[in-house]
Formats: structure tokens, C-alpha cells, sequence
């Protein structure tokens, strides 16, 4: 039954990697994201990691999984569904063979079908494929385990070296399959391991001898060709959520000139921030581990006190820690960006997985009349964009703001064109400079933001704090001040509009839908309407980054179209605050809290069904 | 860090009316924080000082330097803060025993271990002044208070204990009522480099009046306290005819000249010694058998935070490659569109 190896040309393409998590498969699936990417395809990436670091070897808990999706076009999500899935072991295939594509192909490593393994994964017979009805899929069985073990016969490896470099012969495997080269990923190698000459050796060895099978073995598998993507031009780099939050936090310092202090406790998936902010001793971050989420925020609010730009990182549950400091900055009108990379909760919740269920904790979760800034990213990139505006805004208008990242966005990568520093927007921070004039909570009439001195500064000596206090920074309980300062502090917020660009329609003005989103879903809601305008739809999409305050023409865009659908990773928190704030307008509401994005085909089915009715 | 400049208590003095009750111990203590502020030789506008909330963390509206009233329990984190953003400034957390042992006891051995050079004063009162009257983490097991009205079932903290378990390397105990030796102990816990602990002996006259009766009745004080100084012999009573031996593997109150002890016997006092032996012994001394110790009982160098932090910085900057936005952003792979 030998065939040619076809090759099929495609204009997207899903891979997804799935494997024990120690056989190494977030490198693997990283190795070859960045390859497609260096190669001109525009990607985007989702890692899909289990909670427990070290669940037990080989058992459906210890999965763990990374899926791109590359194409020649813009590429907004990391796919629904996979086309190739290369799994390593068989709780690999019974746990991810849902994301493959109906009649997709799966890869995997017949060597890993052990009794033991097959036991663990909780198979009641010895043939996977059977049992997980995958008959009707293409199926492509690798003795991945010898062959790497074969390849490495003549060095002088432990057995346990030897296993771990399988994952370099799929790696290999699957750049033939999609006809790309291992040079980057061999340069890696060298890099990554320049003391181990060995392993060196070896990784290559391996990654060159998956390559080899490919191409020897033709018959089995079928070759995608995807052109590379037209994109603008300029310098790219690859780059995820996490970092880029954490560097666009670094660029409003660098541009603001206010040094940049990080308090901030581990938290997934929101540790990454702080990593990557304590590897920049060289650009002179302060970054302090605190013993807790609360001594996360109050260190850096203490930093704030002291003039720099001050940072706390975490997800929900630290969120919820961080409640009452955040009163506090709202109180003493201190500068402070609190990132949140939201998860799926409530409690412990499922840490690793993504969810924006965060929102309303973000804008009220706090004791009294607390009004805060709250901003959200979109996409993995623009991160970067979105935590330099939280920093401009706490900076220039003395607010605490809450930035919403989450789990997709955080550990999702794509490539992203350099900005340069000189075309980023000026900060000028609200530092004071008249010591004869400065009272601690005088304010600029229009913007109602008060000015910032801190210890050390000659002649600015005052007192702040979390009691009620009048204009003159003095304690006060009287009951019209305590008013007055409410009012004071919200008015604050809502003035922030002037730095809010205008939410923008991206398809048709005169659609019969105006799908809603905020946040992270926007790769999934704009590639959904794109796909469904392609097919002569017509609907548009609102997606909101600016939460609170809203765009100014928030209003304006909604009274345009007949039917709104606000679709949002929660029960509907989003659609219930602009139920709130705009009661005019009547809404729908597309929901979803499995800890997984949205699916572009679920979207579009349910668009299609709201037009129809 | 001496800048020459010398202040007056006056000028440490704010506008706000004082608001703690009459003879309350506070009152006291503050005048021994300005008096020794006033002599530190540091500018007044590198003052910060930092609290939480209580009766005692009302103190920065007192003050006329920067000050930051923050939230309960929280000081020593937002302290830690400040401190670690600019290590020039001279800062103070007032906490009192509530605010710093119970709802912020994390913070409080954190800081202490980290070694983060603030001057924390620890007002203990033991008891809850500002919520009127309820029992604190340093009360006395049996205490009787409106929310132990059957006396409390649990033992208190001793905060020289918790200064030492968290490795600390300063802690001195004072009196509210003396004003002179509370204003030495703050210069001493000033100038040492790492988280200092002043531990207050404070009287709360509306809710635990004459906590410390038994060791401050001036008719018997003279036998109950012990002024420890480093380099000098553990002495004490009216006339210093009193000492401190070491016998049976603990201290041992003795008269001088009686008994076969001599002053060669009395110990002399090491408050730099790295050895924590010794100075647990004399943190945990209590009556009746033994006098309370106060002074600088711990006082050892280290390695500091803020200063660590700021070496590290220059350290990797010393031969970094990354010297700018731009060359992060520009840095490791990346790949250009034509
Ligand atoms: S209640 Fe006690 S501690 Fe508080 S101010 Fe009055 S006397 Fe001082």
C-alpha cells in the first residue's frame, strides 16, 4: 500500500505537541514556534500545562501540551483544533486526541504502548487507537524510543540522557513534515548546552535522525506546505504575555524616569512577570519577593511613597489578597499598576488554565468607594502597549490601576514588530515643584489628580494616609468632606477618559450584529467575524481594552447596530457592568467557563444562529 | 551618613493636635523619637516615618517629617518599601504590639530577617487601645479583658524571642517613662545598619493602667530593672550592688560580696557577639527571680538588604550588555521582514 507522500497546501496550519510533562514538550512545541516564526509565518501559540509540577509519570494528569497555529495571513489564535497532534506517550493520545481535527493525523511513539504505560493512562485494552475511536483519523505510528535510542548508540549516554533527547527526534520529524529547517533549533542546541559537549552531540544527533525518518519514510505522512505570511515590514521578535507586560512596565519607567519597583509574590500564571523583572539588575529594577501577596503590594506601595514606579504582579486569588493596600493607594491617591493575570476560580480554582472571570473583583472587589483605572490586554503582544499605558495613566494621574492580562495571553506567544522608544508616548509624572504651594491633596482642577513628593524632596514634608482626610491632607470625619473626597476620587477615574482612544468597529457599520468583547478573546471573537464576513455576513466587533473608564464613544458605537452579543470567559460579568452603564441598550451574552479560550467554530455557529433568528 | 545638620525636638513637631489620651505612654515616647532624631545628623526631609493602625500608629500626624499612616499590620512591608526604594532615607515604622505581632506578624519576622536597616519601635501596651480594650498577643496568660472575660487561655509572645527566631541583629527594650534611655536606645537602633527592633514598655492608662507596675513602682524599680551596656558589667539595684552571674546554665541574680560572689563573677555585657545564647537569656529574664533587662541587649553587624540590593544592582550593571530599552527590545532572536 506504499504511497507518495502527498502534500497538501494550506493557509493555516495546527500542530500540537503532547507528551508526559517531563518529556520536554513546552520546549519542543517553543523550538518549533520560533522556527516557523524565523522562517516569515506569523504564529500564535498556547501552552496547555497541567496544575501539579510532577504528576505521577505517564497518567492522563501529567499531560502536558503546546499547540501553534502558523499561516500566511494574519494569525490571531492558536487554533481550535489541531491537524497534527505528536503525542509521546498513550495518555497523551487519550487526553488530547479531542483537540485533533476530525480525520486530523497523530504521531505518536509506538515504543511508548508498554503494558505499564497503557495501565497507567487507564486503557482497558492494549490499542489506543480503537479505544479512542480514532480510526477514520490519519494515524502514524514512529518507533520514536528506538530509533532515538539507536541513533545514540555509539555515544556514551545513561539510559535516562538517552530518553530525554526523544523529544529532539519528533521535533525533528514534524520540521520535515512542514518542510523546515532544524538549523535554528540545532544553533539552540549549541547555545543552550555550549558547556555539555555531550548532550550537544546528541540533541543534533537526534533532532537530525527525526528529521532523516521523514524523509526516508515518506510514505506515512503527509507534507504541509505554508507559504510565509505577508507581513509589515520591520525587525520581529517572538514574544509572550507575560514578558511583554512585564517589558512594556520597564519601558514607561525607562521613559518616565522614575526608577521601577517590584513587589510581588510567585503566583501562577503570573510568576513570569516577576521573573523577568528580576532579571533586569542591568536596567536597574528593584524587584523584591515578598512573603506574600500583601507585602507584594504594600512593598511597592511603599515604593510609590518613595517616588518610583511602582509594580505589583498576580493572579486572582493574590488579587483578592491585595484588596485592601489597593483601597489604600486609591486613599493616599498614590501611582501603583497592579497586573493581574486572571485564571479560572473561584478559590485555587484551575490555576494554569485561562479565564476572565477576574473583572469584577478588579472593579469593585474592595471595602467603600474605591474606584480604580482598569485596563485589559488583548493580545500577547500588545501586553506590552497596555502595561506602558497603566503606568502612563498611574503616573500622570496619581490612581492605582488594575491591568487584566490571563492565562492565554500570558503564556501565549506571537511575533511582534520592535517598537522603538522614541515613538513611545511621553510620561510626565506629576511631580511637584513648588514647596511654598504644596499641600498634599491640592489638585489640578481639571484632572482632580494631586501632585507627588517624596521623602528626600527639601520643603514637601507631609503626611498621607488611609483615613479620611480634607483638602489640606488633614484627618477629617466630617460627613460633607467625606462626600466631597468621594466624589473627588471617583471624578479622578472618569477623567481618565481623556487618555482613552475611541473603541473602534472592525467590520461592517451597518451589520445585524455587533459581537462585544474585551480582553483576551480578541484573536478568537476578530477571526471568528473575519471568517464569517468572508463568507458574506454581515457583523461587526466592538473589542474593549479600556474598561474603566470606557471609551468615550462607547454609546455612539452601540446605538449603531440592532443587536449587540457580548461574549466573555465568565458568566457575564462584563455584559452585567455595561448593562450599568449603558441601560439603554439591550444585550445578549455568549459565555463560557471551561478554562480553554473560545473555539472560532463555536462562535461563528452561535453568530450565525443569533442572525437567523 | 552624618550631614552635620542639627534640629531642635521642636522641629520634628507637626501642627496636628496631639490626640492620645492624658498620660498615655506615647506622649513620652515621641518626645525621645524627635529628641533623638534631632541629633542623628541626618536632613529632615530624609525622615520618613511609616505606621500601621492603633493608638500608637497615629504618630506620623504628629510628626512634621514625610510620614505614610497605612493600613493594619501592613507598616513593616510598606516600610520595607520605602526603604529598599531609597536606602538614603532614614525610615521608623511605629507599630504597636497588635499591629506588629498579630495581624502583621508575617511582615514583622520577615523584615527583621531580611535585615531591611528600618527602625521599627514596637509600642506594647499589651492590650487593644484603639478598639478599647481587648487582649493582644503580648497579653499575659489569664488576662481579663472584654474579649477574654474568663481570662485568656494562651501563652504571649516575648518580641525579643521573635527577633532572635527570625535571626535579627538588634534588639533593645526601653520604658515609656524614661525618657532619656528611650531617646539612647532610638539613637543606638538608628545608627545600627539592619532591621532594628526598639521594644516599648508603654502604659496604657485607659485599658491596661499599671501593666508594668510590678517592674516600674519607683520604690522597687531600682531591684527590677537592669540597664545592660555593652562592655559593661551586668549591674544593678539603688547603689549597682546587684549582678548577673552565669551558674547552671543560666543567669543567676546575685549580691555582690555576698554569698562567695565577687565582681569578677558578674557578667560583662556583649551586645555584638553573633551568639545568640546569651542574649536569649536575658530577653526571657522575668521577675520575680530575675530583674527585666533593658538597653541594647543585641546589637550585631550584617549584611543588609536595602544595601545588598543596591550593590547587586551596581554589580551586574558593572558588566551589562543591556544598557537601554532599546537594547533589551533589539536583544537574543529576532528576524527582519523585508
Ligand atoms: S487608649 Fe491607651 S494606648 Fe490608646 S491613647 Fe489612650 S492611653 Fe494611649
Amino acid at each position: 500500500m506504499a504511497k507518495e507522500a502527498k502534500v497538501v497546501e494550506r493557509e493555516e496550519v495546527v500542530v500540537r505537541f503532547s507528551g508526559d510533562s517531563g518529556d520536554g514538550m513546552q520546549l519542543t512545541g517553543t523550538l518549533f514556534s520560533d522556527t516557523l516564526a524565523l522562517e516569515g509565518n506569523d504564529i500564535s501559540t498556547f501552552p496547555d500545562y497541567p496544575s501539579e509540577i510532577r504528576a505521577p509519570q505517564g497518567t492522563i494528569g501529567g499531560v502536558s501540551g503546546f499547540q501553534v497555529n502558523f499561516g500566511n495571513g494574519k494569525v490571531n489564535t492558536p487554533g481550535d483544533q489541531a491537524d497534527v497532534l505528536v503525542a509521546m506517550n498513550p495518555a497523551a493520545i487519550k487526553a488530547h486526541c479531542k483537540f485533533v481535527k476530525p480525520g486530523g493525523t497523530i504521531i505518536y511513539d509506538r515504543d511508548s504502548l508498554t503494558e505499564k504505560n497503557l495501565k497507567k493512562a487507564g486503557y482497558q485494552t492494549n490499542d489506543p487507537i480503537t479505544e479512542c475511536k480514532l480510526k477514520d483519523y490519519n494515524i502514524v505510528p514512529v518507533p520514536v524510543t528506538e530509533l532515538t535510542k539507536s541513533a545514540l548508540a555509539d555515544l556514551d549516554l545513561d539510559n535516562k540522557s538517552i530518553l530525554r533527547s526523544k523529544n529532539m527526534f519528533a521535533l525533528g520529524l514534524i520540521c520535515w513534515v512542514f518542510n523546515r529547517p532544524v538549523q535554528h533549533i540545532e544553533e539552540f542546541i549549541q547555545r543552550k548546552f555550549a558547556k555539555k559537549p555531550l548532550i550537544v552531540e546528541a540533541n543534533k544527533k537526534v533532532l537530525k535522525a527525526g528529521f532523516n525518518y521523514g524523509m526516508n519514510v515518506q510514505a506515512m505522512t503527509p507534507q504541509y506546505m505554508v507559504d510565509k505570511a505577508k507581513i509589515e515590514k520591520g525587525k520581529y521578535r517572538n514574544i509572550n504575555g507575560n514578558v511583554a507586560t512585564a517589558w512594556g512596565l520597564l519601558a514607561a519607567a525607562e521613559k518616565s524616569g522614575r526608577p521601577l519597583f517590584l513587589g510581588s509574590y510567585p503566583i501562577t500564571p503570573a510568576t513570569e512577570v516577576l521573573q523577568a523583572l528580576s532579571e533586569r539588575k542591568d536596567l536597574g529594577v528593584k524587584s523584591f519577593q515578598a512573603e506574600d501577596e500583601i507585602a507584594g503590594i504594600c512593598t511597592s506601595l511603599g515604593a510609590s511613597f518613595a517616588g518610583h514606579l511602582a509594580v505589583t504582579s498576580t493572579s486572582g486569588p493574590g488579587l483578592a489578597l491585595k484588596g485592601e493596600a489597593i483601597g489604600l493607594a486609591v486613599m493616599a491617591e498614590l501611582p501603583i499598576v497592579i497586573v493581574n493575570v486572571q485564571r479560572g476560580g473561584p478559590s485555587t480554582g484551575l490555576p494554569t488554565k485561562t479565564e476572565q472571570s477576574d473583572l469584577m473583583q478588579a472593579l469593585y472587589g474592595r471595602n467603600g468607594e474605591s474606584p480604580v483605572v482598569v485596563l485589559a490586554a488583548s493580545t500577547p503582544s500588545d501586553c506590552f502597549e497596555y502595561a506602558y499605558k497603566a503606568a502612563k495613566i498611574a503616573l500622570e494621574r496619581m490612581v492605582p490601576v488594575i491591568l487584566l492580562t490571563d492565562g492565554f495571553l500570558a503564556n501565549g506567544s506571537e511575533p511582534w514588530k520592535i517598537p522603538a522608544m522614541a515613538d513611545m508616548d511621553v510620561i510626565t509624572p506629576r511631580i511637584a515643584k513648588d514647596p511654598e504651594t504644596f499641600k498634599a491633596y491640592a489638585r489640578d482642577p481639571e484632572l482632580l489628580a494631586r501632585e507627588w513628593a517624596f521623602p528626600g524632596m527639601e520643603g514637601f514634608q507631609h503626611r498621607i494616609g488611609g483615613l479620611e482626610k480634607d483638602i489640606n491632607g488633614s484627618v477629617s470625619h466630617d460627613f460633607d468632606n467625606h462626600q466631597k473626597m468621594t466624589d473627588i476620587r471617583e471624578g479622578k477615574v472618569a477623567k481618565v477618559v481623556d487618555m482613552v482612544p475611541d473603541v473602534e468597529i472592525y467590520g461592517d457599520e451597518d451589520a445585524d450584529l455587533l459581537v462585544v468583547g474585551w480582553g483576551g478573546t480578541y484573536g478568537h471573537l476578530v477571526t471568528s467575524v473575519r471568517q464569517l464576513r468572508e463568507e458574506g455576513k454581515k457583523v461587526a466587533l466592538a473589542h474593549f481594552n479600556y474598561i474603566n473608564p470606557l471609551p468615550k464613544n462607547t454609546e455612539e458605537v452601540f446605538a449603531k447596530f440592532k443587536d449587540i452579543v457580548v461574549c466573555e470567559l465568565n458568566m457575564g460579568q462584563f455584559t452585567a457592568y455595561l448593562r450599568d452603564k449603558l441601560p439603554q441598550f439591550s444585550y445578549k451574552q455568549y459565555n463560557k467557563v471551561k478554562g480553554i479560550p473560545f473555539d472560532v467554530e463555536e462562535l461563528k455557529n452561535h453568530f450565525v444562529q443569533l442572525m437567523e433568528d | 551618613m552624618a550631614e552635620n545638620v542639627t534640629y531642635t525636638l521642636k522641629d520634628f513637631k507637626s501642627s496636628n493636635e496631639v490626640r492620645w489620651c492624658p498620660g498615655c505612654g506615647d506622649h513620652a515616647v515621641m518626645n525621645a523619637i524627635q529628641k533623638a532624631m534631632a541629633t542623628l545628623g541626618k536632613k529632615h526631609e530624609d525622615y520618613a516615618v511609616v505606621s500601621g493602625i492603633g493608638c500608637s500608629s497615629r504618630f506620623p500626624y504628629y510628626m512634621s517629617t514625610f510620614g505614610f499612616h497605612t493600613i493594619h499590620g501592613r507598616a513593616a512591608a510598606i516600610a520595607s518599601g520605602v526603604k529598599s526604594a531609597n536606602p538614603n532615607l532614614s525610615v521608623w515604622q511605629i507599630s504597636g504590639d497588635g499591629d506588629a505581632l498579630a495581624i502583621g506578624g508575617n511582615h514583622f519576622i520577615h523584615t527583621v530577617r531580611r535585615n531591611i536597616d528600618l527602625n521599627i519601635i514596637l509600642f506594647n501596651n499589651r492590650i487593644y487601645g484603639l478598639t478599647k480594650g481587648q487582649y493582644s498577643p503580648t497579653s499575659e496568660r489569664g488576662k481579663v479583658t472584654k474579649t477574654s472575660p474568663f481570662g485568656t487561655i494562651e501563652e504571649p509572645f516575648n518580641p525579643g524571642n521573635l527577633v532572635l527566631g527570625a535571626r535579627g541583629t538588634f534588639f533593645a527594650r526601653s520604658i515609656d517613662s524614661n525618657v532619656k534611655h528611650s531617646q539612647e536606645v532610638c539613637t543606638a537602633a538608628a545608627k545600627h545598619k539592619g532591621t532594628s527592633v526598639v521594644e516599648v514598655l508603654q502604659n496604657c492608662v485607659i485599658f491596661n493602667h499599671g501593666a508594668y507596675n510590678d517592674i516600674n513602682d519607683p520604690k522597687t524599680r531600682a531591684d527590677r530593672q537592669i540597664f545592660l551596656k555593652h562592655g559593661e558589667k551586668m549591674l544593678f539595684g539603688a547603689n549597682n550592688e546587684k549582678g548577673l552571674v552565669w551558674e547552671n546554665g543560666d543567669l543567676k541574680a546575685v549580691v555582690v560580696g555576698e554569698n562567695g560572689y565577687t565582681i569578677d563573677d558578674v557578667l560583662v555585657h556583649d551586645a555584638k557577639t553573633e551568639s545568640m545564647n546569651l542574649h536569649h537569656a536575658l530577653i526571657e529574664m522575668a521577675l520575680p527571680s530575675l530583674p527585666v533587662a533593658f538597653g541594647v541587649i543585641r546589637d550585631v553587624e550584617a549584611p543588609f538588604y536595602d544595601e545588598e540590593m543596591e550593590k547587586q544592582i551596581a554589580h551586574v550593571q558593572e558588566t551589562r550588555k543591556i544598557t537601554c530599552m532599546d537594547d533589551l527590545l533589539n536583544s537574543g532572536d529576532t528576524w527582519e521582514v523585508e
